[in-house]
């Protein structure tokens, strides 16, 4: 009895199984530039901006001066672009970051190319808006240590008066707006005309058959498995996994999403960063600890270093050396092409 | 054999006339529905149907669990004992959530 109602229970579970559709995933893909089964790859012209805060030119003008003025440090030596620096795709070059009088930081500044279509800000998603975040790093005493009312003070009793007064007329001059317009420069660091998009798009010449075949690496579940947290349109799943890098072996690692969602699989969880714009941000990881693309796929080739609490969406992979090598290739090519950049004058 | 079967398909529908079991299903990294209602006493059965892992999670007072992590055709069964309103949540995508209302 007990038997029969078992098997029972398997045939039903059975049944579901095979009544199942099959996802968008790779198995659906056609590998021709410009084919409909790729189109969701493409990111959408207009980076999504909350209601209150609408993009426009004044906003991204305001925003940008205050982006890269080091007034909104307590030292005065310190912007968001000291960290965020476009000369190193917007990020900085370093392992892990360096802050108020160049402490050593426990984790890498993450680029801010493409942050305006994500859902999730910072390592461990503990803010949730561009605008949420960018109070952040000036009230951090790691980071740029300012105090909050001098600086509204001083933006009040400077030029940048009629800058924001421009931006946001119906507004005070406060936190609220400082945010807000830092948030609305941001949404214009944007990367979404890399050789993988003009592929997408139709340009057949775009990607070279090697880095064809690495796009097919990189999407296949039994090759790379890369797709299934780096996915459509832009390279990320906005979730969170433990990757099993070395550093979560250390006595007191960090525990990234844990102390946020303190649920088991969170451990050492960190959020799936975008890859476009990849080949200008080395070195990689929240640890820095991959120097290059190379070091990367190796590491996900071993499916995680560190097993404890590794991601089940990891596991160990099989790859040819021309697959690997294709498989670089491939995310070498979603770099869109570096443009000048415009550094704007700053009020005083 | 027949009979022994048929008995046993009519136990199990009369005993989920007491307890009743609404799916819910993981697909495209979203719950497929937003809310459910159902009484006290009652299972929610949360079905995976992407082909990669989730998580089903809530911290609510009302009723505490995490389920960790399950591929894709597998499900997990929740009984829910108190009334009241559970958020349910994915820790992996936190943008996968759906509550269950409670009834009396
Ligand atoms: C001292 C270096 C430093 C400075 C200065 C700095 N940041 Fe960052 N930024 C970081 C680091 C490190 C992180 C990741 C921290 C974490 O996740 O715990 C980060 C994360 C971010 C993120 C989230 C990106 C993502 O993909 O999750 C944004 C957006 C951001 N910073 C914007 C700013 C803005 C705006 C300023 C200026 C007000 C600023 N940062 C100043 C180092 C810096
Ligand atoms: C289980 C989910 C998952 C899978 C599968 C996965 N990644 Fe990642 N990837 C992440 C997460 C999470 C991070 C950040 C982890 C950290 O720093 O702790 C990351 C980081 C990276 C980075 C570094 C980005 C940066 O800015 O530092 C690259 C490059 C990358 N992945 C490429 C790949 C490739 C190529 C594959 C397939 C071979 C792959 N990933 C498979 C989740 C995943
Ligand atoms: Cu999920």
């Amino acid at each position: 009895m007990i038997k029969l109602s078992r098997s029972l229970i398997f045939f039903c579970s059975m049944l579901s199984l095979y009544g199942l559709t099959f996802s968008s995933f790779a198995s659906q893909y056609v590998f021709e530039a410009g084919h409909p089964s790729l189109q969701r790859w493409l990111l959408p012209e207009e980076v999504p901006a909350p209601d209150n805060n609408k993009t426009t030119p004044e906003r991204v003008e305001l925003g940008k001066k205050l982006f890269f003025d080091t007034r909104l440090s307590g030292d005065g030596n310190m912007s968001c672009a000291t960290c965020h620096n476009p000369m190193f795709g917007w990020s900085d070059g370093l392992a892990t970051a360096k802050g108020f009088k160049s402490m050593v930081l426990g984790r890498a500044t993450p680029t801010i190319v493409n942050t305006g279509y994500n859902s999730i800000q910072m390592w461990d998603g503990r803010k949730a808006t561009l605008e949420d975040q960018a109070m952040g790093p000036m009230e951090s005493h790691v980071e740029m240590n300012m105090s909050i009312p001098r600086l509204v003070e001083f933006l009040k009793t400077s030029d940048y008066a009629k800058s924001f007064k421009k931006a946001y007329p119906d507004e005070p001059i406060g936190t609220e707006t400082l945010a807000k317009a830092l948030a609305a420069f941001e949404r214009t660091v944007v990367s979404r005309n890399s050789p993988f998009d003009r592929w997408v798009k139709g340009e057949k010449d775009a990607l070279t058959p090697a880095q064809i075949n690495g796009f097919k690496v990189f999407v296949d579940p039994d090759k790379g498995n890369c797709e299934v947290c780096h996915s459509a349109p832009n390279f990320t799943d906005n979730g969170f996994h433990n990757i099993g890098l070395p550093s979560y072996g250390a006595e007191t690692p960090d525990m990234g999403r844990f102390e946020f969602v303190p649920i088991r699989l969170m451990k050492g969880a960190f959020k799936t960063p975008t890859v476009r714009d990849i080949t200008t941000t080395a070195p990689y990881f929240h640890d820095g600890s991959a120097r290059t693309l190379e070091d990367v796929v190796d590491h996900y080739i071993t499916g995680g270093v560190v097993k404890t609490n590794v991601s089940p969406n990891m596991k160990a992979l099989t790859l040819t050396d021309k697959e690997k090598a294709d498989l670089v290739a491939f995310l070498e090519a979603l770099t869109s092409p570096q443009k000048p950049f415009t550094l704007p004058a700053i009020p005083l | 054999m027949k009979a022994l079967f048929i008995t046993l398909l009519l136990l199990i529908v009369s005993a989920t006339a007491i307890a009743k079991t609404v799916e819910v299903a993981q697909k495209d990294k979203e719950f497929t529905v937003a809310e459910v209602e159902i009484n006290k006493g009652d299972v929610v059965r949360f079905v995976n149907e992407d082909p990669f892992f989730h998580n089903v999670y809530s911290l609510s007072d009302t009723k505490l669990f995490d389920l960790g992590s399950f591929p894709k055709g597998e499900y997990r069964d929740v009984t829910f004992d108190q009334a009241g309103t559970v958020e349910v949540e994915c820790a992996i995508h936190p943008a996968m959530k759906m509550k269950v209302i409670v009834k009396e």
